[in-house]
């Protein structure tokens, strides 16, 4: 047997080999850093905005530091952690690994691109240090373009963000497309890589005219050039269409790679071949198409026609199919599978509770008439946070926990992770649940102030943000006591059959040891298990 | 059963004669919804717990593909179901947003950070919208600055306000009582506290309500002098809606300027110079097309007949007073130069 | 183990098996990118379709105010320009290095016409007044719509240009690469590719030209 050649994590030393390096694990890492100082900032707000809610009446914030924050929170959740977080760190490490690829196809722009991420969110940051807009994420015109907060430079570190985000999605395509180990055909690629794809798809056609269009609000804002201001003769509805067009894709360029996550999940812990590789594979890709069709439901008390409406409100349902496509065959894989129980499993289990009544409650608002009364209310809160939260983070974390062994070479505690999965589902209960019935009773979003009557609900859906962030915080403490402390992973600590476990934990710098088959299918339950075992596993 | 379903949901009470469809469909969809859910977890759950595994050696599992009927049948049966769902909702979308032909229509006005409604026979409101029982009621909504929306929960109902556009929004209150009226649209600083109030009256309350409304103004100061002329006339100005157009402040808006007017010679679209007195400002109220000022839209409708002799001399004594005010030069402002239509029932309208 | 190993005909990258693979593999995310871009001005001519449609006689009574004969000519020099960097490929695939180098700089040349004759024509709506939003102070047409024609016009003309900024820089830096010699028949991707993002600048202009001056 030759030297074995070292792990990524130890290849190289010093900080230079680090902010100058070419290889997506490390990238990946950094991403991670990243992404996760981002969910923190963003929680933060979180923090202080629920506990402002705690009283109906004004205390503890000024109105206007309200408004920013929540403006705030809205940017730095969606476009630097949401966004980036589950493509640009797991896509990252494990696309090429589950490609059978030595790196990705472009190493220098996905180095590049996240270098751009962190000039993006400097400029939103130092937006924020700087006044902060008080727009709220969407942005909408004429508020947008008159608010006396310094809206320009949020806005554009938002646009600096979507380049970012291109950059990921085009090397995602090429890398994709060109480096799928020999033999590997796109029927036998794992499920989690179409999602990625389908992902790259929507990244690279919805992120330019969202950049367009925040483009044009810091450009009217700063000059008034009045392209959606009334008194030109513009109108503002069209600014909604433009961000809508980005920003409801948005929503699956956030939510498709958790599915893709929960995807992986399902059969390893199952030991199962998927229920139906097909269904999964192209419902991702009939979610990027079809989700390019449903923007006008964010419309429907903005004044578009009936024809619009109906239109999409179809396509809506549509849209949802692909999901319902999912959910039915994760449960389906389970079936006579052989499961275990670990972190990642129970983190499935919440991720099909919440996502399936998350998706749900869309189809609800998705129903037209309906939407008149939830529009813009709790309920619509409620519902994105079911999915962006009980979805993404949730398969967030699933995927920390399952891949955390391959990432850092160390085990997590499981018994710690179930015991925070489990608070992290409670909390999240808590804190959304309530604002269903806030949103049924009628409380509008984005309010400072509000009536007597929703005290109660605020109150709860308070305790349960505590708990929700606590719980996170648990989880981020045991992760990163078992990075130094942690017993050492073997090479395939779950029985896995994908490609990313048949290199050593962690993965040397150009991800395999030894070649392998990648005909010997990436779910073969079925079949004896190949001889994969690398050779760093047995010394 | 509705009661039950209500109070559970924390939904408002039905006010509008539209919410209790409306509700309906809402408890349809949420049980569906829930009962979908927990049959989705309920059968994860025994499948997780029938195939657990017991021994540390991994077996190996059958590799079961999904039958195609089994597929087709569900996502199929869904799809009908979600569309089912849609093409309830949209019938009763489209009957929210297709007004009955009698409806009393009534303009509102939002602005950071109020409400204004204007009556067809002329009175005006700021936040308190007064309807009677039992009859449907169309609102025409427009923005003055950005967009708000228009909200009342126990009608079910809601229309952003856009600046630039009139959007409408129909209800008929089926009993007597007060509601919010909440701003959806984030809107600034003071979003949360947009708020206004319906007061739905029964047939003979609302008649009272609309005569008191009528009466002749009879306003405190109004004792003939030059300067309690000009104060009722500002009033005047405003409930006759003329301030929706004509500023005080020197912001250009829809019509020009009342202020640093009066005495100053005005530029026409037929090339002339007029000076502004009261033989001009009285015939602009009268004949508002006879002489049309530069950079301006003859979209003002007449107010013969509409304002009395006194009411007009008032207004002339208003803007006289405003002769001292120093304009300010100001871009557009992102306003509606929207053509308003006036208070129905001034003859001479501009539609 | 290095990323990168030198052949004959260019660095071959260590996840690449083949130079040919790698190659087709930065044609594809440049068109990837490339679409992308588009995207950028579909935005934007969304915008344009959108209030020419609310707009018509305001638009054709606006663009009627364009210059047309600045506009033609840059379409002439963009469409020329777009011929002399395929004429340089073409010269690098025969190997013809002196020549390579002399279409390039053609080519900046007409890049930097058309960037000197739009800020003239932009010189001189300024002097008219027709200029963007809150700023428009043209006499003979009332601002309503007509504004928005205006402001269009100058965002897509400017984004355009921008896009023309930056591909001149980009062939500047080939021109230097070309002198140096980097490039030879067997191995010119940078070449190729920003000659197809130049390609892409002037195909814009195609939509443009038609758009704000033509139709009326």
């Amino acid at each position: 047997m030759t030297t074995d050649p070292p792990d990524y994590l130890h290849a190289e030393r010093g900080i230079r080999s680090w902010l100058l390096t070419s290889d997506h694990k490390r990238i990946a890492l950094m991403f991670l850093v990243a992404t996760l100082l981002s969910l923190a900032l963003g929680g933060a707000f979180a923090m202080v905005l629920r506990t402002k809610l705690l009283e109906p009446g004004p205390w503890l914030i000024e109105p206007i530091t309200y408004n920013r924050l929540f403006t705030l929170h809205g940017v730095v959740m969606v476009f630097m952690f949401m966004i980036p977080a589950i493509p640009a760190v797991f896509g990252n490490f494990m696309l090429p690994m589950m490609l059978g690829a030595k790196d990705l196809a472009f190493p220098r722009i996905n180095l590049a691109s996240f270098y751009v991420y962190l000039t993006g969110a400097a400029l939103a940051l130092w937006g924020m240090i700087h006044g902060g807009a008080d727009t709220g994420w969407t942005f909408y015109a004429p508020y947008s373009t008159s608010s006396p907060t310094d809206v320009a430079p949020i806005a554009l570190g938002v646009f600096v963000l979507g380049v970012s985000s291109i950059m990921t999605g085009l090397n995602f395509i090429a890398t994709t497309h060109m480096l799928r180990r020999r033999g590997l055909r796109w029927h036998d690629m794992p499920i989690f890589v179409w999602a990625i794809y389908a992902t790259s798809i929507i990244q690279v056609i919805a992120t330019p005219v969202l950049g367009l269009a925040v483009s044009l609000v810091a450009i009217d804002h700063a000059f008034q050039l009045g392209i959606f201001n009334p008194a030109l003769g513009g109108d503002p509805v069209l600014f909604e269409h433009l961000f809508w067009f980005y920003s409801h894709p948005a929503v699956y360029i956030m939510i498709l790679p958790a599915m893709g996550v929960i995807a992986e999940v399902v059969p390893t812990f199952a030991k199962k071949h998927p229920f139906s590789y097909n269904a999964l594979a192209y419902s991702s890709l009939g979610i990027a198409f079809v989700g390019f069709l449903t923007w006008g439901h964010h419309l429907f008390v903005a004044g578009i026609s009936q024809f619009d409406a109906a239109v999409f409100g179809v396509m809506s349902m549509f849209v949802a199919i692909f999901s319902a496509i999912k959910v039915f065959t994760w449960i389906g894989t389970l079936y006579r599978g052989s499961i275990t129980f670990n972190t990642p499993m129970l983190y499935f289990f919440a991720f099909v509770y919440l996502f399936a009544f998350g998706g749900m409650t869309g189809i609800a608002v998705a129903t037209t008439s309906l939407d008149v009364h939830w529009h813009d209310t709790y309920f619509v809160i409620a519902h994105f946070h079911f999915i962006m939260i009980g979805g993404t983070l949730t398969a967030f974390l699933a995927a920390l926990h399952y891949w955390f062994p391959k990432m850092f070479g160390r085990m997590y505690p499981e018994r710690w992770g179930l015991v925070s999965a489990g608070l992290v589902f409670a909390g999240f209960n808590l804190t959304f649940v309530p604002q269903f019935l806030l949103g049924n009773a009628g409380m509008p979003r984005r309010y400072y102030a509000y009536p007597d009557r929703f005290h109660v609900l605020n109150v709860m859906s308070t305790l349960g943000a505590y708990l929700l962030g606590a719980s996170l915080i648990l989880t981020l403490v045991y992760l990163l006591i078992s990075l130094r402390w942690g017993k050492p992973a073997p090479a395939n600590p779950w029985g896995s059959r994908s490609f990313e476990w048949r290199s050593p934990s962690p993965p040397p710098v150009h991800n395999f040891v030894e070649p392998f088959d990648p005909r010997k299918g990436t779910y073969a339950y079925d079949e004896p298990p190949p001889d994969e075992v690398p050779a760093m596993e047995r010394t | 059963m509705n009661e039950l379903l209500r109070r559970l949901l924390h939904l408002p009470e039905q006010r509008s004669s539209i919410a209790i469809g409306i509700d309906t469909l809402h408890y349809t969809v949420i049980l569906a919804t829930m009962a979908g859910v927990t049959l989705a977890a309920a059968v994860a759950a025994v499948f997780l717990f029938r195939y657990r595994r017991s021994s540390s050696a991994i077996p190996l599992t059958p590799r079961v593909v999904a039958p195609l009927w089994l597929e087709v049948g569900v996502y199929g049966g869904l799809l009908a179901l979600f569309c089912a769902w849609w093409v309830v909702g949209f019938r009763q979308y489209r009957e929210i947003e297709t007004p009955p032909p009698d409806a009393i229509p009534i303009y509102v006005t939002a602005k950071q950070w109020m409400w204004k409604f204007a009556y067809p026979a002329g009175p005006t409101s700021q936040d308190a919208l007064v309807v009677p029982v039992g009859r449907p009621v169309k609102l025409i909504l427009t923005s003055r600055d950005v967009i708000h929306s228009f909200y009342v929960p126990e009608f079910r109902l809601k229309q952003d306000v856009v600046p630039g556009r009139a959007e409408m929004l129909w209800f008929e209150a089926t009993e007597a009582g007060t509601f919010d009226v909440l701003c959806t649209q984030y809107c600034g600083t003071r979003h949360s506290l947009m708020r206004a109030q319906v007061i739905a009256l029964s047939g003979a309350d609302y008649a009272r309500w609309l005569d008191a409304a009528r009466a002749p103004l009879t306003l405190p100061g109004a004792k003939g002098d030059g300067q309690g002329l000009a104060e009722r006339g500002h009033q005047i100005a405003a409930e006759r809606g003329c301030l929706r157009c004509h500023t005080t402040d020197g912001t250009r808006f829809i019509g020009p300027t009342w202020a640093n007017s009066f005495g100053r010679t005005r530029h026409t679209t037929d090339g002339r110079d007029v000076l502004i007195d009261e033989a001009y400002l009285t015939e602009s109220m009268m004949d508002p097309r006879a002489v049309i000022a530069a950079g301006f839209q003859p979209v003002m409708p007449s107010y013969q007949g509409v304002l009395t002799p006194a009411e007009t001399s008032a207004i002339v004594e208003y803007i006289r007073s405003l002769r001292d005010v120093e304009p300010v030069r100001t871009v557009p402002p992102p306003a509606a130069p929207l053509a308003f239509p006036p208070p129905a029932g001034t003859p001479g309208g501009n539609p | 183990m290095s990323a990168v190993v030198e052949t004959a005909a260019g660095p071959l990258h260590v996840q690449y098996d083949s130079l040919e693979r790698q190659h087709t593999t930065a044609r594809l995310g440049m068109w990837v990118f490339l679409g992308s871009e588009s995207l950028l001005f579909a935005g934007l001519l969304a915008l344009y379709a959108a209030y020419r449609f609310v707009y018509p006689a305001e638009f054709h009574a606006a663009s009627a105010h364009a210059n047309l004969v600045i506009g033609t000519v840059n379409t002439y020099v963009l469409l020329t320009s777009s011929l002399t960097v395929a004429l340089a490929i073409h010269a690098t695939r025969h190997g013809n290095r002196r020549r390579t180098v002399a279409l390039l700089i053609a080519t900046i040349a007409l890049g930097f016409t058309f960037d000197v004759l739009k800020i003239i024509e932009y010189a001189g709506h300024l002097r008219e007044g027709l200029a963007p939003g809150a700023y428009y102070a043209f006499d003979e047409l009332p601002a309503r719509g007509v504004v928005l024609y205006v402001t269009l016009y100058y965002l897509l003309t400017g984004l355009h240009a921008l896009h023309v900024t930056g591909g001149i820089c980009v062939l500047i830096w080939l021109a230097v690469r070309a002198q140096r010699g980097a490039f030879t028949p067997a191995s010119h991707l940078a070449l190729e590719l920003g000659g197809l993002y130049w390609h892409l600048v002037d195909l814009v202009w195609i939509f443009l030209w038609p758009l704000l001056y033509l139709i009326r």
